[in-house]
């Protein structure tokens, strides 16, 4: 039973990277550090669990990054992603400080390696996790231990009583059982509220039950609710999140990186009523990556069709869940519960409208359609090669925008435009302050562990004065 | 983009396609190869993404691949309690096992690998209860406690002939089975394609074997106990097998010294035979009782607990040829040479007929994985 008598210096909500790294970098601050993660322990480590990577600033070839990635490139790849909706300072005090990141979270236990198959888009930008989230969760759960970090699972904070700025203590459920922990400074790092469907349908009504939440069931955005209801500052749009396009057979939670459909470039994409409403050639990944779990979410039933021919079948990554197969574009409609002359008809009309062009999957080619609308620009082919294969889509939901405003120091700002006394925020709670919108590939990461050390070392100061 | 087609591999009948774990395989590799985070691992995950669907003969190429070090498991975000329950080193040990007794020759043979840490013990003891029966019926019984030495002492325990003739018989039967297995295995897991069998592929093959490179890739370690890294797993293996080859060494340099130069044991301590013996066992004795104490101690979830019998058997089995041959060097002037020569030589013979049909077999297969990935390797220009 840990000691709930005590005062502790630094409480850390939350279990993830963000998390983590605030308690290990407090901790060797020599701060005594109470971790509370709402998971049980196989479940342990929020959406850090499902990551694979983290973008990194390099001025030279690392290890595991090539060639250089400065600062100027970067903030410009993040300015094209939010459209401007991101705070400069905060932005560029991540960017900077992330070069530092893979050799914090090396001297944590975390092993690196070079981009994955699939990926070599990503091979410059990003330093990939061996074995991905979870096993850089472990190290970190491993280092946090042998450091003497009391991590309580099972966990919930429910509550941190906030006045004037200062917290004072917060409530939780332990294993069920109330308690109440007494601390110097919290950092709050509880994630987003995305696995909050009553939330989400304040926003989106009913299309929020169709709505897959790719990461972990805990992120239920209790302590962001708090925090925001008792005079914290918020940033973001709350209505707002990233989301991809998922297979509609993927778990309602929890599904992680794995259920994410990539063929949109290489398909066409149809609503339930058969109708094409976006250009599925617009852009490659990450853009497209990005946009059309948002595109699927505002259509009737949430719910997309990706129609595809099996000379494409080889240029996205396999599904898990195999996808429709028929010798006749009827005979696929059928399977996938749409009107089937309707669904001959767009593919016909698609067809006719292809142009001659050399197909190049990795860049931007003169495959397109003329005449269309909505259009195909790139990697438009003739869909006429049985069998024909169809992969019914939903969105799946990565994390939402709603944040708690912070400064560079990671102190969490008051709704009068003063910083909190002893409250800090690292994560996704936090992440809104920079990513208004869009999203850039291991950007999650590079926050999380910047922002975590930045706020295990502010509150690690603050309780030792 | 993806590599090899593997289409036509699908069209020919497998006898295990019918089998429940071949079906279980087949779903974690359409997660995992949706997934790939565990590229980094092993040699398993690549030579999953040159694929796209697994026919039974690909599952158990890649079972057989499959070094059981645990990394992907303990980096699963799927793994249980997540609904998609995955567990790769368990499904894929049992699918080995199944593997095992299906390609074990003759036919029918296969049915030792159920239950084989009873039938290994029972054999085990049967032979040592033998070989001390034939002494005492061949030669006179007080040679099991009456000291013996000067040149031919063991012989006066065993006679040379009966020697030759049981060493010998076991030791080809048991070469006659495995490269029976080893033909049906590699028909059996055969697909086109690949690099011809030539030198670079078989000399990766062979590093691959020496080095134990898939265990512990690029010196991160392996997930031996839990979700740490070790390396302990890999150094105990190596110990094993190297004491084992060094007193395999030793066998031969006797029969070298014996058969061809006339000279007559036991050997002098400092002697070639006595040295990579001693040595050999010394190393096998650590290796197998080190790789028996990670068994007990790390974390089974990952594990296929109906296999842990066969495995612990011959384990032991090794450790008591080594600790049997150590202790009969210590006392090989003493009174207690002929009981423990007896002994020694039952254990030896047991392990020579069990070897086809004991976790051993191991080694055969997982090696033709190995040189059948490195063609795969050298054919996708990844080597």
């Amino acid at each position: 039973m840990p000691d709930f008598d005590r005062l502790w210096d630094v409480l850390v909500v939350g279990g993830g990277n963000a998390a983590l790294c605030a308690a290990i970098e407090a901790r060797r601050a020599g701060a005594s550090v109470l971790v509370a993660e709402h998971a049980p322990r196989p479940l342990r480590g929020g959406n850090s669990r499902h990551t694979r990577n983290l973008r990194a600033l390099h001025p030279a070839p690392t290890e595991v990054q090539t060639e250089s990635y400065l600062e100027e490139e970067y903030w410009d790849d993040l300015l094209k992603v939010t459209g401007g909706r991101t705070d400069e300072h905060l932005a560029r005090t991540c960017i900077r400080a992330s070069q530092h990141a893979p050799g914090f979270l090396r001297s944590c236990g975390v092993v690196f390696q070079p981009s994955l198959s699939g990926t070599l888009s990503l091979s410059r930008t990003n330093a990939f996790f061996l074995g991905g989230g979870k096993a850089l969760v472990n190290a970190l759960y491993r280092t946090a231990e042998a450091l003497g970090i009391e991590i309580l699972y099972d966990t919930e904070v429910q509550h941190i009583a906030v006045q004037e700025g200062f917290a004072s203590e917060a409530v939780l459920s332990h294993h069920g059982f109330p308690q109440r922990v007494r601390f110097k400074a919290v950092v709050a790092s509880a994630g987003g509220f995305q696995a909050n469907r009553d939330w989400l349908r304040e926003y989106w009504g009913e299309a929020a039950d169709n709505f897959q939440i790719r990461g972990t069931p805990y992120a239920q955005g209790r302590i962001l609710k708090d925090l925001l209801g008792q005079g914290v500052q918020q940033v973001g749009d709350p209505t707002q999140f990233h989301a991809v396009c998922n297979d509609a057979r993927a778990p309602m939670e929890d599904g992680g990186l794995a259920m994410r459909l990539d063929c949109t470039p290489f398909a066409i994409v149809v609503n339930r009523n058969v109708e094409r409403f976006y250009d599925e050639g617009e852009d490659t990944w990450p853009k497209r990556y990005a946009i059309w779990g948002r595109l699927i979410a505002k259509q009737p039933d949430q719910q997309a069709f990706a129609i595809t021919d099996s000379k494409a079948e080889r240029n996205y990554l396999p599904s898990v869940f195999p996808p429709a197969r028929a010798d006749s574009i009827p005979e696929l409609a059928g399977m996938l519960g749409l009107d089937p002359a309707k669904l001959e008809r767009v593919v016909d009309d698609y067809n006719a409208a292809v142009r001659p062009g050399t197909f190049r999957p990795q860049v931007l080619d003169d495959c397109r359609t003329e005449g269309l609308t909505p259009p195909k620009s790139h990697w438009a082919r003739r869909i006429d090669t049985p069998p024909f294969i169809g992969h019914p889509m939903r969105p799946g939901i990565t994390f939402t925008f709603l944040s708690v405003k912070v400064n560079d120091r990671a102190r969490v700002m008051m709704a009068d435009g003063r910083p909190s006394a002893n409250i800090f925020a690292s994560g996704e709670i936090m992440s809104g302050n920079i990513l208004g919108q869009g999203y850039l590939a291991g950007f999650g990461m590079a926050i999380g562990t910047v922002f975590g050390r930045i706020a295990g070392e502010e509150a690690a100061r603050l309780a030792r004065n | 983009m993806h590599g090899t087609d593997t289409r036509g591999a699908m069209a020919l009948p497998h006898p295990l396609d019918a089998s429940d774990t071949v079906a279980e395989a087949r779903r974690h590799m359409a997660v995992c190869n949706a997934c790939r985070y565990c590229e980094g691992y092993c040699a398993v995950f690549p030579a999953m993404t040159l694929r796209r669907e697994f026919s039974t003969g690909d599952l158990t190429h890649l079972a057989n691949l499959c070094h059981n070090c645990k990394g992907c498991y303990h980096a699963c975000q799927y793994a249980p309690p997540h609904a998609f329950g995955i567990n790769l080193p368990q499904t894929f040990a049992t699918l080995r096992q199944e593997s095992y007794a299906e390609y074990a020759w003759p036919a029918g043979a296969g049915r030792l690998f159920a239950r084989n840490g009873t039938i290994l013990s029972l054999l085990t003891a049967a032979l040592v209860a033998l070989a001390l029966v034939l002494t005492a019926a061949i030669q006179d019984p007080a040679v099991l406690w009456a000291p013996q030495t000067g040149p031919g002492a063991f012989y006066r325990i065993m006679p040379l002939w009966l020697l030759n003739g049981l060493a010998g018989s076991t030791f080809l039967f048991a070469l006659l089975a495995l490269t029976m297995g080893a033909i049906r295995y590699w028909r059996g897991t055969g697909r086109s394609g690949g690099a011809p069998l030539a030198g670079p592929a078989v000399l990766d093959a062979t590093v691959d074997i020496l080095a134990l490179r898939n265990l512990g890739g690029g010196g991160h370690g392996c997930n031996d106990f839990d979700e740490g890294f070790s390396t302990a797993r890999r150094w105990l293996h190596h110990a094993m097998f190297y004491g084992f080859l060094l007193c395999f060494a030793a066998t031969t340099t006797g029969a070298i010294y014996h058969n061809l130069l006339g000279w007559i044991s036991p050997h002098p301590f400092w002697s070639l035979p006595v040295q990579l013996g001693t040595w050999g066992g010394v190393l096998l004795c650590l290796g197998t009782a080190g790789l028996a104490w990670v068994k007990t101690v790390t974390d089974p979830a990952p594990v296929a607990r109906q296999l842990m019998g066969g495995e612990y058997a011959i384990l032991a089995l090794l450790f008591l040829i080594g600790a049997t041959g150590l202790l009969l060097l210590a006392v090989r002037h003493t009174g207690a040479m002929g009981l423990l020569l007896a002994i020694h030589l039952g254990l030896v013979l047991a392990f020579f007929l069990a070897l086809p049909y004991s976790k051993m077999v191991h080694g055969l297969y997982r090696g033709l994985a190995l040189l059948r990935n490195a063609r795969e390797r050298r054919a996708a220009g990844t080597a």
